[in-house]
């Protein structure tokens, strides 16, 4: 049977959710005008005051708002609350040039968690379960995020954040951990482990997993089910928007539910920005409805996808997404981190390389390698083999305390990564997802 | 009286010594001795040739990275025990050997020379200078 954490709003009538998103997108536009000079003046530049937006019909009408003008107005140039009323922020990964950083007010976590906690309720969460959120804490919003809605259902948490994957299994055993929440290139990983470790599907105790935070495919999914006797559940997310839970699978396993009451949706032309019909492919826009101290409207998530209006076999009336089909910038996200090219380019200026290098990205065993190809210069070579390897481990862990994951660091012989005449090719992503 | 080692850069890809001693063919350089030493990652290659400056220049220029280094090289007898006698006296001094390799004969047949990377080439050289070996001079690289 179907569970639902709020069924009164996840199954509500499409025109009672329509009602629902005219209400508070005039209220939203009401107070970005009143509390965000940045976006008064886009909004000012395109001759538009909250009184033409009376609808959600009227949504075309306001402008978009794209990572750069967040990188633009960081750190509070888009803050909708004084700071006193903020209690927290979240992060993605990113060099000061690329960082975003996210405000809440407690209103705003409330409705972040209630937002995972729907989607742990829908893969079947109660407060009879243990809820091992294997997610990492801190600035990003995986493990933050499930722990937070895995209170508000009342299951009993546990927060062993990520890696240590012995420990991990060790936990699942003892407590008898039920639902998994981690990337689905962990989830792998630690089936395999698992596996390697003589447990079978039957002498492991979970029964479902929510795995988010990066692309992963159909046969992925199929593989750690069988792994572990699971049900294996996607969740979608922006840091930009809250963080996991803007949209969520239900038991059918057809797209992910959008959290429609408090993110409102487009598919748009990333080309003409024109908004496109129902079913069309192209670039997800999301406003957030009801986050007070960073409300983002029309927020350009550059995830190409596409929605799905039919009704769902769960009961869910809120539209679905597809997997997004990739993302149309430079962000890559390796084992459930966000990855900048930007980034090891300063690490490696830092230690003294060129910027010469190139990002090999894989997938063998259904987890993410990530290899970084770096050029050896005259200045960093020496006859000492130890010195050289020092070197290359000081890069790995300069890499690795800047991107949170450990890369691979390979040294090439000068001159030969590819050079090319337009934009360097920087990365060679191998995943096929 | 240490002589010039040329250690070059080597990435762990099939081919690459292969393309190094392609550019000193071409450039009629004369390879006295050759080790290479190896990380799973890249490696490095100890060259001792009869012109180590051309070496070097022609080297970078056929984008390898190629520094100098300084070694000891001494002639021996080849015999058994040569070796051990060589070593017995290094002992005595106090030299401390980072690494070595060997070549034999060269054009008389009954030498062997010992090449040395030491921790204090020119303490080391002080101290074996008076111990009646025969430590290879820069010049006599392409005699041998």
């Amino acid at each position: 049977m179907e569970r639902y954490y709020q069924e009164e709003i996840e199954c509500a009538s499409r025109e009672k959710i329509r009602e629902i998103q005219n209400e508070k997108l005039k209220k939203q536009v009401q107070h970005v005008w009143d509390n965000v000079p940045y976006y008064r003046k886009k909004m000012e530049a395109k001759g538009i005051t909250p009184a033409d937006i009376q609808s959600i019909d009227d949504l075309h009408k306001l402008p978009f708002i794209t990572k750069d003008d967040l990188r633009e107005s960081y750190p509070y140039g888009l803050l909708g609350m004084p700071l006193k009323d903020c209690v927290r922020i979240q992060s993605t990964s990113g060099t000061t040039g690329k960082r975003v950083v996210a405000f809440y007010t407690q209103h705003d976590i409330d409705l972040w968690e209630e937002c995972c906690a729907r989607a742990l309720t829908a893969a079947g969460a109660t407060d009879e379960d243990v809820c091992q959120v294997s997610y990492g804490y801190g600035l990003f919003t995986g493990g933050p995020g499930l722990n937070g809605g895995s209170h508000k259902i009342g299951c009993l948490t546990v927060p062993t954040s990520s890696g240590n994957t012995d420990r991990q299994i060790m936990f699942i055993q003892d407590l008898k951990t039920t639902i998994l929440c981690c990337t689905p290139s962990y989830a792998a990983y630690l089936g395999e482990r698992m596996k390697e470790m003589g447990l079978g599907p039957d002498d492991i105790p979970l029964k479902a997993g929510i795995f988010g935070a990066e692309a992963w495919s159909e046969e992925m999914r199929h593989d750690i089910e069988k792994t572990m006797g699971i049900k294996a559940y996607d969740i979608y997310g922006l840091t930009e928007l809250s963080g996991p839970g803007v949209s969520f699978e239900c038991s059918a396993q057809d797209g992910m539910h959008i959290n429609e009451d408090h993110f409102l949706v487009e598919i748009i032309d990333p080309d003409t920005l024109e908004v496109l019909p129902d079913g069309s492919e192209g670039e997800l826009v999301f406003t957030s409805l009801d986050k007070e101290a960073y409300p983002l409207l029309r927020y350009r998530t550059k995830d190409i996808c596409q929605l799905k209006y039919e009704k769902c076999s769960c009961g869910r009336t809120f539209v679905r997404m597809a997997k997004p089909r990739g993302r149309s910038d430079d962000m890559l996200i390796i084992r459930g981190v966000n990855v900048f090219p930007s980034q090891i380019e300063t690490v490696l200026l830092n230690h003294g390389y060129a910027a010469n290098y190139q990002i090999i990205v894989d997938r063998v065993n259904n987890t993410d390698t990530f290899d970084v190809q770096v050029e050896m210069t005259p200045e960093m070579f020496t006859d000492n083999l130890g010195e050289v390897e020092a070197k290359q481990k000081e890069l790995s862990d300069g890499l690795k305390s800047m991107l949170g994951i450990k890369a691979k660091v390979t040294l090439v012989a000068p001159k030969s990564i590819a050079r090319s005449e337009g934009k360097a090719v920087r990365v060679i992503d191998k995943r096929k997802i | 009286m240490s002589i010039k080692q040329i250690s070059v850069f080597l990435e762990n890809k099939p081919g690459t010594l292969r393309k190094m001693t392609q550019v000193l063919a071409d450039h009629s350089i004369d390879l006295r001795a050759l080790s290479v030493a190896e990380t799973k990652d890249f490696g490095i290659a100890r060259l001792i040739v009869d012109d180590a400056l051309a070496a070097t220049s022609v080297l970078k220029d056929a984008d390898f990275i190629a520094s100098l280094t300084p070694v000891l090289a001494f002639e021996i007898n080849d015999e058994k025990g040569g070796l051990n006698k060589l070593l017995s006296i290094f002992d005595e001094c106090h030299v401390n050997v980072e690494y070595m390799y060997s070549f034999l004969g060269g054009k008389k047949s009954q030498s062997a020379y010992m090449i040395f990377r030491v921790a204090h080439t020119k303490e080391a050289e002080a101290e074996l200078a008076g111990k009646g070996l025969k430590m290879l001079r820069q010049e006599q690289i392409s005699e041998i």
